[in-house]
């Protein structure tokens, strides 16, 4: 073993010392110049997916900023805090679009986007994210399938509740080739949704 | 010291990272579904590895011993965090595709391979061209599986380009057959094996069918 000297060690430190004090500069400085650039593109990316659920000619206020932070609910199937948009139209509330969890889709969580109309019935769904098997349980997504079309305009009186279910159970919702617990998954958490919505009505559009 | 068509020889085929030293293969059999996206992996570790292999280069003269593998994560780190910021604020939704596995770049063991093995040794030219040829090595491999997956898993080729090149790129999307019912398995993880247990034999197959040039096929090199 070769001894190393405290000036060594010193030296080797400080040489170490320098290289994490640039390394965290210039990430710091290229975080600073982009970080416009990446808010930016959130926000692109954000009202693309919410005005994929509301044609543009049925609101007319800045969207992505009319939010509303909602505590965690079962019924939304969230677990943090979520953020809801709302649509007006002349100042008239429109509809709401919620940011919904599935949590029982067959590979965990699905993320959704559930805009609910101001009479309680679905303006559309989208599905942000999720990890079902390719080719079976993505057919949730609107590239791959219509499927997630089937919600629009349906409320919790049409169907009943009998109706909120896929075909295998009963229900009114189709199933897609080869996964059941992906669409099932789906039509609970979209019909929670409509139940959030209907129990706090007042407070979302006060 | 290696001569230039050395490196780059080594760089692209005989030490191929992927089908040779069989490094960075989470990212590759992860990412690797479609073209698009086996090259948006490719290039953002190709520019890693260029990066890198310059700096460690540069500052091989008075890095100690001691500190150096620390002092070389560091680089690789903050050099990927850059690359992963700029994807963000220029591509987005392409990073909203390969995000999760930018960071990951930093623990593709050919990064500090290269780093280690070749550029704390070798002048600063000769170490970017190492760094240009093991990540071009990389995104051919990635570009290649993904064409192949891609054909077989969906019967496109080209799919989302737009992701990469803005929605001019739209048409560069080929169906080759509109009513293909799809291979699952091709998409699925085990399709990520078999192709790249296919590009292997193929390379292995090139490798030792009889020469027909005058100069033998170079033996294969033991893995690293």
């Amino acid at each position: 073993m070769i001894a190393i000297s405290r000036r060594q060690i010193l030296i080797s430190g400080a040489f170490l010392w320098l290289f994490a004090v640039v390394g965290t500069t210039l990430v710091a400085v290229t975080e600073f110049s982009t970080a416009d650039a990446i808010v930016e593109n959130e926000r692109r990316v954000l009202l693309r997916n919410l005005l994929a659920l509301l044609p543009a000619d049925r609101l007319d206020n800045d969207i992505a900023n009319d939010t509303l932070e909602l505590p965690p609910s079962p019924l939304l199937g969230t677990e943090t805090r979520s953020t809801a948009y709302r649509a007006r139209l002349q100042g008239e509330p429109v509809a709401v679009i919620f940011n919904s969890v599935a949590p029982n889709g067959y590979n965990g969580r699905i993320n959704l986007l559930v805009g609910v109309n101001v009479d309680g019935s679905v303006a559309g769904v989208r599905v942000i994210k999720h990890a079902e098997t390719p080719g079976l349980g993505d057919g949730i997504e609107i590239r791959k399938s219509p499927w997630i079309r089937s919600f629009d305009g349906k409320s919790l009186d049409n169907p009943d509740a009998a109706g909120w279910r896929v075909k295998r159970d009963g229900g009114e919702f189709d199933q897609l080739t080869g996964a059941t617990i992906t669409p099932r998954a789906i039509v609970a958490a979209v019909r929670n949704t409509l139940l959030y919505y209907r129990q706090n009505a007042d407070m979302i559009f006060e | 010291m290696s001569s230039n068509s050395e490196i780059t020889r080594n760089g692209l085929w005989s030490n191929n990272v992927a089908l040779v030293q069989l490094l960075g293969l989470c990212p590759l059999l992860a990412v690797t579904s479609t073209v698009v996206n086996g090259i948006g992996l490719g290039i953002a570790t190709l520019i890693t590895l260029v990066l890198s292999n310059t700096i460690v280069s540069l500052i091989r003269g008075f890095v100690r011993k001691e500190v150096r593998l620390p002092v070389f994560v560091l680089i690789i780190a903050s050099v990927v965090t850059i690359i992963e910021l700029a994807m963000k604020a220029l591509f987005y939704d392409l990073y909203l595709v390969l995000g999760i596995f930018i960071p990951l770049i930093v623990t593709n063991c050919a990064i500090i391979g290269r780093a280690e093995g070749f550029a704390s040794r070798n002048p600063v030219g000769p170490s970017a061209l190492d760094g240009l040829m093991m990540g071009t090595g990389f995104l051919v491999v990635l570009a290649l599986l993904g064409g192949l997956r891609e054909i077989i898993g969906f019967g496109t080729l080209f799919a989302n380009a737009e992701l990469m090149f803005g929605d001019g790129a739209q048409s560069l999307t080929v169906v080759l057959n509109q009513d293909y019912p799809g291979f699952l398995l091709a998409v699925l993880p085990p399709g990520a094996f078999f192709g790249l247990a296919i590009l292997i034999v193929a390379k292995n197959w090139l490798d030792l069918r009889p020469a027909e040039k005058p100069e033998p096929a170079p033996p294969l090199p033991e893995g690293a």
